[in-house]
């Protein structure tokens, strides 16, 4: 049979996909080498949170943000949603100001926020380093356990009739793709939502990998009550060239702490680095000293499908006739998975979007270049 | 004579041999259940080397030590929730 659309990946963004696709009557196949939401999806934090470092980041976040917050009320309770919001901590004045640009940021354009002194911020995060400037509260932000996100989605799109086939593709075709079994499956159009994968089966998109390190301690509930970002991680994850580490703590459901972050560029193994590891946690006990007192649990790494611009690439693929893309979505998959399967349904149909399509774009890359 | 440290389990006084883990202490001071898992069950020592994590108590207010890896000291503070 012929399937109308093949996704390749089943993670959160090729799950959420399927989900918009079959709800759409389409005929879906999604093929998978692994497990459902076993890449990036399993290995990075799960969060929902809204973002600013350009207006189309912006807008993309804030439009899946309020999906998800649609999504919540029936999503079942192991996908651990949980709105416990997020604060933006500034170590000093000079972060403090970022605060109140942040701040006047969001409240333009209606997301709710509070700015904490500080001694707000030590009322509301008894752990954290005493001495700190402040912060910003972002109300809506949440967390999530995104592999049963993800296979939620991908059993909500099954039951609409999609069908999960487990295999590795080794080519994409105009007309389908190839498996390394030599098996072909058969579609109308194929959407490459292969994260950092991605540009193994679409050679010449820009996506690259991004490798992050990340610790899960043992259940410490009430250690932790919001997601905890470094202010001063504006200045570290932007970096497009060395290595860097930030302060990002989130506090999960089961009353576990989930500790990063860290992001390198150029490593292709896995492996987890006692390097990098040590700077994560030193960076995390500079916040909060008294980290250093819990038990981890595990490390791990994972890799994200990082773009040069930090929007992912969700539309047509220039010059491959059939093919869509729905990748690289770096840190923020989770958070904007939802908002991608509706822009990429919008432009498979041809209609109209919630939020303007243009900015998100794969040709947008080459028209760089050509400008350049 | 060897020497001895003296510590609490559960507010409970008990004296053991310097060099005791806390596992003995909490043992000996009659406590099966160390900790209840997430769904309630009593867990208690089994592996006895720090691999399998059923011994935890918490410790001087530290949740989630591991009592089988952690020699007794004077004053100690144990408290078990099994």
């Amino acid at each position: 049979m012929t399937f109308d659309v093949a996704i390749i990946g089943a993670g959160i963004v090729g799950a959420a996909c399927a989900l918009e696709c079959a709800r759409e009557g389409m005929s879906v196949a999604v093929i998978e080498a692994r497990e459902i939401g076993g890449g990036a999806t399993a290995a990075g934090m799960g969060h929902i949170v809204v973002m600013d470092d350009s207006e189309a980041q912006f807008a993309l976040t804030r439009y899946s943000q309020n999906l998800w917050i649609e999504l919540s009320k029936e999503m079942p309770a192991d996908c651990e949603y949980e709105a416990c919001g997020t604060i933006w901590v500034a170590a000093d004045e000079e972060e403090m100001a970022e605060v109140h640009r942040k701040q006047e940021y969001y409240s333009k354009r209606k997301v709710p926020t509070e700015v904490l002194d500080a001694r707000q911020l030590q009322e509301a995060e008894p752990n954290l380093r005493k001495g700190m400037s402040g912060g910003l509260r972002v109300l809506n932000d949440s967390v999530i356990y995104s592999p049963c996100a993800a296979r939620y989605l991908m059993e909500r799109a099954q039951k609409r009739g999609a069908k999960l086939i487990h295999g590795r593709v080794e080519e994409l075709k105009r007309d389908g793709a190839k498996l390394s079994d030599g098996s072909f499956i058969s579609a109308g159009l194929v959407v490459n939502a292969a994260g950092s994968w991605s540009p193994l089966l679409t050679p010449g998109i820009d996506v690259k990998k991004r490798k992050g390190h990340l610790v899960i301690t043992d259940r410490y509930p009430e250690f932790v009550r919001h997601q905890l970002v470094e202010l001063g991680y504006l200045k570290s994850a932007h970096s497009l060239t060395s290595d860097s580490v930030a302060f990002n703590v989130q506090p999960r459901k089961t009353g576990q702490l989930l500790i990063g972050s860290s992001r390198q560029y150029g490593v292709e193994d896995s492996k987890v680095e006692n390097l990098m590891l040590s700077k994560m946690l030193d960076r995390a006990i500079e916040y909060m000293p008294k980290l250093a007192g819990l038990s981890a649990i595990r490390s791990w790494t994972g890799f994200r499908a990082a773009t040069p611009d930090k929007l992912p690439l969700i539309g047509p693929c220039p010059e491959h006739e059939n093919l869509y893309l729905a990748t690289g979505h770096e840190g923020l998959g989770i958070t904007t998975s939802l908002a991608t399967a509706k822009l990429l349904i919008d432009q498979i149909l041809k209609r109209p979007s919630a939020i303007p399509v243009e900015p998100y774009l794969p040709s947008r890359v080459k028209q760089e270049a050509v400008h350049a | 004579m060897r020497e001895t440290v003296s510590l609490a389990v559960n507010g409970i006084p008990v004296t053991v041999p310097q060099g005791a883990m806390v596992s003995a202490a909490v043992a000996i001071a009659g406590f099966i259940g160390f900790r209840r898992s997430v769904t309630g069950q009593p867990r208690g020592p089994l592996c006895g080397m720090g691999i399998c994590f059923e011994c935890r108590v918490t410790i001087d207010g530290q949740p989630h030590r591991k009592s089988c890896q952690i020699p007794c000291s004077n004053g100690m503070d144990v408290r078990t929730d099994g």
